[in-house]
């Protein structure tokens, strides 16, 4: 019996080398980029149009004093949070001045409740609707700082204030800061307002919410302010070239570039020896695009030749489309140690009908990770340990066909040991 | 009387081995988590995308038009299956959702079976999806794109609408569970680090950082029993078992040609 004890010891051991290796993979919690404020300014509109009473039997004014109140009472702590009006002042019929009125009802910072609430209750509808500018300056308050930057918009009706396209402001507004989306709501809205806050949200990466009833308002402009207080990792510019002597180099981390239609982006980034590099790519559709799209992400020698690919395409409506691609560098034989520079080239095929302006490109999201290498597989099954009935069978088969030999073997043996 | 011996002896360290197989398969390894909430939002992109374990079932609110991200882990040797609920407005015309299943590296993952595509005929009131993805493996070639264990991202959206059903309350559920392949697909080599992105530069900072309040990485997943570290399989029962079968076979053989006991006469 103490030859099976042994092996019961043994398994027990094994048991319990397995259990520490899987109690210690080795990952702490998390790391904090010491991430400043959050800033959200919520944007409403003030125009006459906001007298109308079809939400809930009060007018959409009353509705987003309403929210607002119920809002300001939810906003979790750290976030900064502003209010900003358009509409709210000029009475007037010229449109020059009109389109002006927009102003900052409370200024984004932390957050006084019975201020801020005090300032939404003196609201009272009054004129134009001037979106643009008023992103435009919603911009500007948001300005400074690491945190993420969300605009709300509360509109009831289209901008007032063409030819400044509202939408071509939400995408120049995108492409200059790192971060910032708007979020658009439509007050009971028409086909024409609908159209242009949602290309409004397209552009930023936003969502469009069609407002029918009062809890929705609370409740959506409520999900959205919460959604700015989760931290999120803020992305890096960066500014890809069109040739690989000439890219950026990149670190392990999440990158933003831009890339108009038909461009090449090239980045480089350095890989030792028996490193792996894990890339991928995202380009954000924030315009009208063509139905069919793709993306191409190659891994490139310094000497032009194609290490790995990425490659992904799609059909119909889309916010973003994605590839990635692993390239794990082989360990060196000698103590040669200098990384490799891999060049990363980023492709797009969308296209746009004639009228779609091109530039700002399209966001491009990058991320890089540079990790230890895989452990090689040396056979298709782990440990290249067999499975199965046929396993078995065989095994058998070839444990009996030797028990066989060896016994007539021992039997001859006896037999010629005896004959001598 | 011998035989015996060795063949109680050969049973009894097959049952030893066999035991922690059998411990192990009967351990669900995707449980749900009880003690957390289940998430009731999504997020808006692969940045911002709700985290969610196995088994939970996550719900969200939104407006149709919304690009809905969740992410959950799945470690190698299960075979992940998406399952997702949309509740619709009262009143719509007929509108077409997809749900995507993309990788640690936004690759889109394709799906064996299940509705990936459905389209909601005028006025009904939900959509069911689903994805039964391929199973996860411990390594691939970097030309391959299948799946590794790591983060895995949930895309939910309407891909063809009206323009008046733009901007819509809907509610979506979501649900991943996984059946356990075990070993007939255990394969040779493993990644260094799971496939989540973010994961070097969470790592190089793990040393540095100590204290802080709520942290932003671009991915903090992780199943609830960590990650397999990729030795146990059934296979080394089964090969296990083999060995053992092998050798009473061959005692077998011998005893029928040797004879039993002496020969005679000697």
């Amino acid at each position: 019996m103490i030859r099976t004890h042994r092996p019961a010891a043994g398994v027990c051991a094994l048991l319990a080398a397995l259990a520490a290796g899987i109690a210690f993979p080795g990952q702490a919690v998390a790391d904090e980029t010491t991430e400043a404020a959050p800033k959200v300014e919520l944007v409403l509109d003030v125009s006459g149009s906001m007298r109308t009473a079809d939400i809930d039997g009060g007018t959409r004014m009353a509705a987003a004093k309403q929210a607002f109140n119920e809002v300001l009472d939810a906003t979790p702590e750290g976030v900064q949070l502003g209010i900003r009006t358009l509409g709210a002042d000029y009475r007037g019929n010229d449109r020059k001045e009109g389109c002006k009125d927009t102003a900052q009802l409370y200024p984004v910072g932390t957050l006084d409740r019975t201020e801020a609430k005090t300032a939404v209750a003196t609201l009272s509808p009054t004129g134009w609707t001037p979106i643009g500018p008023a992103l435009l300056k919603a911009a500007d308050d948001l300005q400074g700082g690491d945190g993420t930057r969300r605009i709300v918009l509360i509109s009831d009706g289209e901008d007032t204030c063409q030819p400044l396209d509202p939408c071509e402001v939400a995408r120049e507004i995108a492409a200059k800061g790192v971060g910032l989306t708007i979020d658009t709501l439509g007050l009971v809205p028409d086909a024409k307002t609908r159209d242009q806050l949602s290309c409004i949200a397209d552009a930023t990466g936003g969502t469009y919410t069609s407002v029918q009833h009062k809890e929705e308002l609370t409740d959506r402009v409520g999900q959205l302010v919460d959604r700015a207080a989760d931290p999120v990792v803020t992305p890096v510019a960066t500014e890809g070239t069109d040739q690989c002597s000439s890219a950026p180099a990149l670190k392990s981390g999440l990158y933003t570039d831009r890339e108009e239609f038909g461009q090449q982006r090239w980045y480089k980034v350095d890989v030792n020896p028996g490193q792996e590099l894990r890339a991928s790519v995202s380009v954000a559709a924030d315009r009208a695009v063509n139905a069919d799209y793709g993306v191409l992400l190659r891994a490139v020698t310094v000497h032009g030749r194609e290490i790995v690919r990425g490659e992904a395409s799609g059909l119909g409506r889309t916010d973003v489309i994605s590839t990635g691609l692993r390239y794990p560098k082989a360990e060196s034989d000698d103590d040669d140690t200098t990384p490799e520079t891999v060049c990363l080239q980023v492709t797009n095929s969308f296209s746009a009908a004639s009228g779609v302006k091109t530039s700002p490109g399209l966001p491009v999201e990058l991320t890089v990770d540079v990790v230890d290498g895989p452990s090689k597989a040396s056979d298709v099954a782990s440990f290249g340990l067999g499975r199965g009935w046929w396993l078995l069978g065989a095994l058998v088969l070839t444990g009996f066909l030797a028990g066989l030999v060896w016994g007539w073997v021992s039997r001859w043996r006896v037999a010629v040991w005896r004959t001598n | 009387m011998s035989i015996t011996r060795v063949l109680s002896a050969a049973l009894l360290a097959v049952g030893l081995a066999a035991g922690p197989a059998a411990a192990d398969d009967a351990s669900p390894s995707p449980s749900a988590s009880d003690d957390s909430a289940a998430p009731t939002q999504a997020g808006t992109s692969f940045r911002t995308a709700t985290e969610i374990d196995q088994g939970q079932q996550a719900t969200a609110s939104g407006s149709t038009g919304d690009y809905l991200y969740w992410s959950f882990p799945a470690d190698a040797g299960q075979r992940p299956d998406v399952k997702a609920t949309v509740k619709l407005p009262d009143s719509h015309a007929g509108q077409t959702w997809q749900l995507d299943v993309y990788d640690g590296l936004r690759r889109r993952q394709a799906c064996q079976y299940g509705a990936q595509t459905r389209t909601a005929a005028q006025g009904a009131a939900s959509v069911e999806l689903a994805c039964v993805m391929r199973t996860v493996r411990a390594w691939s070639e970097p030309w391959a794109d299948d799946p590794l264990p790591g983060t895995y991202y949930i895309r939910l959206t309407v891909v063809n609408l009206t323009s008046a059903d733009l901007g819509q309350p809907v509610s979506a559920e979501v649900k991943v569970d996984s059946k356990d392949i075990g070993g007939s697909a255990a394969v040779d080599g493993s990644l260094a680090k799971p496939l989540v992105p973010g994961i070097a530069v969470k790592s190089e900072s793990d040393g540095v950082s100590s204290s802080s309040t709520k942290s932003a990485v671009l991915s903090s997943i992780e199943p609830d029993d960590g990650w397999s570290s990729g030795w146990w399989t059934d296979r080394w029962v089964w090969t296990g078992i083999g060995g053992v079968l092998a050798a009473l076979a061959g005692i077998g053989g011998y005893a029928l040609t040797r004879g039993s006991g002496r020969p005679r006469g000697v």
